[in-house]
């Protein structure tokens, strides 16, 4: 076990090294120095700012230098400093970070509860109204773009209820839980409720399936015939034995997300750090950009050790290949 | 009854007594492509599902004949008071525009037919590249092996570790908008996970006996790959490939919804519904619900579709593929 996780941390340990290759190549390399430098000093620099910047960021160097102190930095834990705004990449981030983390996690308990229950009764009672009712609903679900389930929900919970004279949510904006929890809580309904019903539907169909597949298996019969209650049968025979991909999902989802709820977050105004990476973009933060994906990627890299460690535990035969 | 009872009775006798003839007839050899065709054909929201993605696909190809019959361009700007109220605000529905007008006074159901074309090229061709770029990859790693293998499969770690939206976001700000940048960062960026699978598929094939005969026979590699395991991996590319289209079309939305989309005027779902942002707290309903349910409808009648050819061809849920 301890080997195979050895070996998992080394080949995550290479992947986010690749990671900043591609983003010094891209970002550094495709504008070009210059255009590194410009983007950094911002729009309104003078030449001799330009020049003060390209030199402190050693532009003016070898490429290769360039990569070198990149990563020395990056090893030492920073990221660097963003000259937009006047602060280390790092404390930028820092800011943003729980804003995602709240997100998430909230988000990811809803939907964790909907897509499992509602794959479990679909399971059991297969083929029943229940189940072609919540197929669809999952596949319609599925099939909705965040955005505009975003969109739609503020809409109606937000412009319609408000101007009805039922202010219960607002339409944008984040209250941190240490300022007031209620607000906090309020303000961040509408964009969990957005991301877990998107995510859901994947559960849904996963546990469908998964139980499904367990269910018509030889040791299921015989607890059916030891006399076990069907509730017992179906939460600690079958759901146990069929958590497994669930799981999975459930890490690499997290992973991504933690990286930044790109669309949640741009649609409710919520400060995180996908937010915080499309701001950057449009201002040509490069510094900002390059910290968030390389956070994001670490973020996935880690979800995938994770899971990968999970399933070692549960299926010894993983640990060979 | 138990299933087990059920299959064994149907074993002894048979469904229904069948003259000599017609059963001579029934087990004619249908191709697997034939019984997975046919099942598809038996599939009633599949069925509809294509009707409703021909629909979309007529309106997009006949989006100018929308227009003129209309009367009203896509990009034709209607002035206050035909198409913005007093205080520049879009009109909402009505007998002159049905679905309303947008910021500009422009007729938002002319604009929809006309995003429904870059929705559809950008679904069908970033997705026809994604799938050619994945099965291209997972064939050479899983086949060669090795170097190859190692290296693939790291580029493939890689792609899935960056987070796609903000990868493509950055690369279409460095390399400018269009419509081919987009389709092009779309296409290939997406395929690592196709590459995956056709990987694992291979790798199965790849020691079967039959593939041991031709290599004995002296088949080069390139055959092998392409004439003995390629169409053994059709089924599951194409399984693939129907679900990857709505994939794909929501990506290019969010793409436009962040800004980063096909540039001005041309009419595009995303960036309508991005711009709808901007007056639906102004009561213009229309604007946001209108674009939205095109979008909706699209990537759902897509995804049905794809549901349905997964159940037609899936070689898991039969065992008719390798």
């Amino acid at each position: 076990m301890a080997r195979f996780l050895v070996r998992r941390i080394f080949e995550g340990i290479i992947v986010l090294w690749l990671v900043t290759v591609g983003v010094f190549i891209i970002f550094y390399v495709g504008p070009g120095p210059k255009g590194v430098a410009r983007a950094l000093a911002g729009k309104s620099a003078t030449p001799q700012v330009v020049a003060a910047v390209s030199h402190r960021l050693l532009l003016d160097k070898p490429i290769w230098v360039q990569y070198g102190h990149f990563l020395w930095l990056l090893l030492h834990g920073n990221l660097g400093y963003s000259f937009y705004h006047d602060q280390s990449v790092n404390s930028i981030l820092a800011a943003a970070f729980p804003i995602t983390l709240s997100l998430v996690i909230g988000s990811a308990i809803l939907w964790v509860v909907m897509g499992v229950l509602s794959g479990v009764i679909s399971a059991v009672r297969s083929r029943s109204l229940a189940d072609r009712a919540f197929t669809g609903l999952a596949l319609f679900f599925y099939s909705m773009p965040t955005f505009v389930l975003g969109l739609l929900f503020l809409l109606v919970f937000y412009y319609e209820f408000t101007i009805h004279g039922l202010a219960l949510f607002p339409g944008s904006g984040y209250t941190p839980f240490t300022t007031n929890p209620f607000e906090w809580f309020r303000g961040l309904i509408l964009p969990w409720f957005t991301l877990a019903l998107v995510s859901a539907a994947t559960y849904t169909r996963l546990t469908r399936g998964s139980m499904l597949d367990v269910m018509g298996e030889d040791y299921i019969r015989t607890a059916r015939a030891k006399g076990l209650s069907e509730r017992r049968v179906i939460f600690r025979h079958s759901l146990r034995a069929a958590l497994t991909p669930i799981v999975t999902q459930f890490g690499l989802d997290v992973g991504i997300l933690l990286g930044g709820a790109v669309i949640t977050e741009q649609v409710f105004a919520l400060p995180g750090l996908g937010f915080t990476a499309v701001q950057a973009i449009t201002q040509q933060d490069l510094p900002v950009i390059i910290g968030v994906v390389i956070v994001a990627a670490a973020a996935v890299v880690v979800a995938n050790i994770v899971v990968d460690a999970f399933y070692a535990v549960l299926d010894p035969r993983v640990r060979l290949h | 009854m138990s299933a087990s009872m059920n299959a064994a009775t149907a074993l002894v006798e048979p469904t229904a007594p069948v003259a000599e003839g017609e059963a001579a007839k029934k087990i004619e050899g249908k191709s697997p492509w034939r019984l997975g065709y046919e099942r598809l054909r038996r599939d009633r929201a599949a069925m509809i599902s294509v009707a409703v993605i021909v629909f979309i696909i007529l309106v997009a190809i006949f989006a100018p004949v929308i227009a003129a019959v209309i009367g009203h361009g896509p990009n034709e700007q209607f002035p206050a008071p035909i198409g913005v109220n007093s205080s520049g605000q879009p009109v909402g529905p009505s007998s002159t525009f049905w679905m309303g007008t947008d910021t500009l006074g422009r007729d938002v159901l002319v604009r929809i037919a006309y995003g429904a074309r870059i929705s559809l090229i950008v679904g069908f061709v970033a997705t026809i590249i994604t799938v050619v770029i994945g099965a291209a990859a997972g064939l050479a790693a899983a086949y060669f092996g090795g170097l190859v293998d190692s290296s693939l499969a790291r580029l493939m770690d890689w792609l899935l570790a960056i987070p796609f939206l903000l990868l493509a976001i950055s690369l279409v700000t460095i390399i400018g908008p269009g419509l081919p940048v987009l389709i092009i960062v779309i296409g290939f960026l997406g395929w690592a996970s196709v590459g995956r699978i056709v990987r694992g598929q291979v790798l199965t094939i790849k020691e079967k006996e039959y593939v041991e005969a031709a290599r004995s026979l002296g088949a080069g590699p390139w055959r092998i790959m392409f004439i003995d395991i390629l169409p053994n991996v059709i089924a599951p590319i194409i399984v693939y490939t129907s679900l990857l289209i709505p994939v794909t079309i929501v990506a290019e939305a969010s793409l436009s919804f962040l800004g980063v989309g096909i540039p001005a005027p041309t009419a595009d779902w995303g960036q309508m519904i991005a711009d709808a942002q901007t007056v639906y707290q102004y009561g213009a309903w229309w604007y946001l619900v209108f674009p939205s349910l095109a979008l909706l409808i699209t990537t759902l009648a897509f995804n049905i579709f794809g549901d349905g050819v997964r159940d037609a061809f899936d070689p898991r849920a039969d065992q008719l593929f390798v």
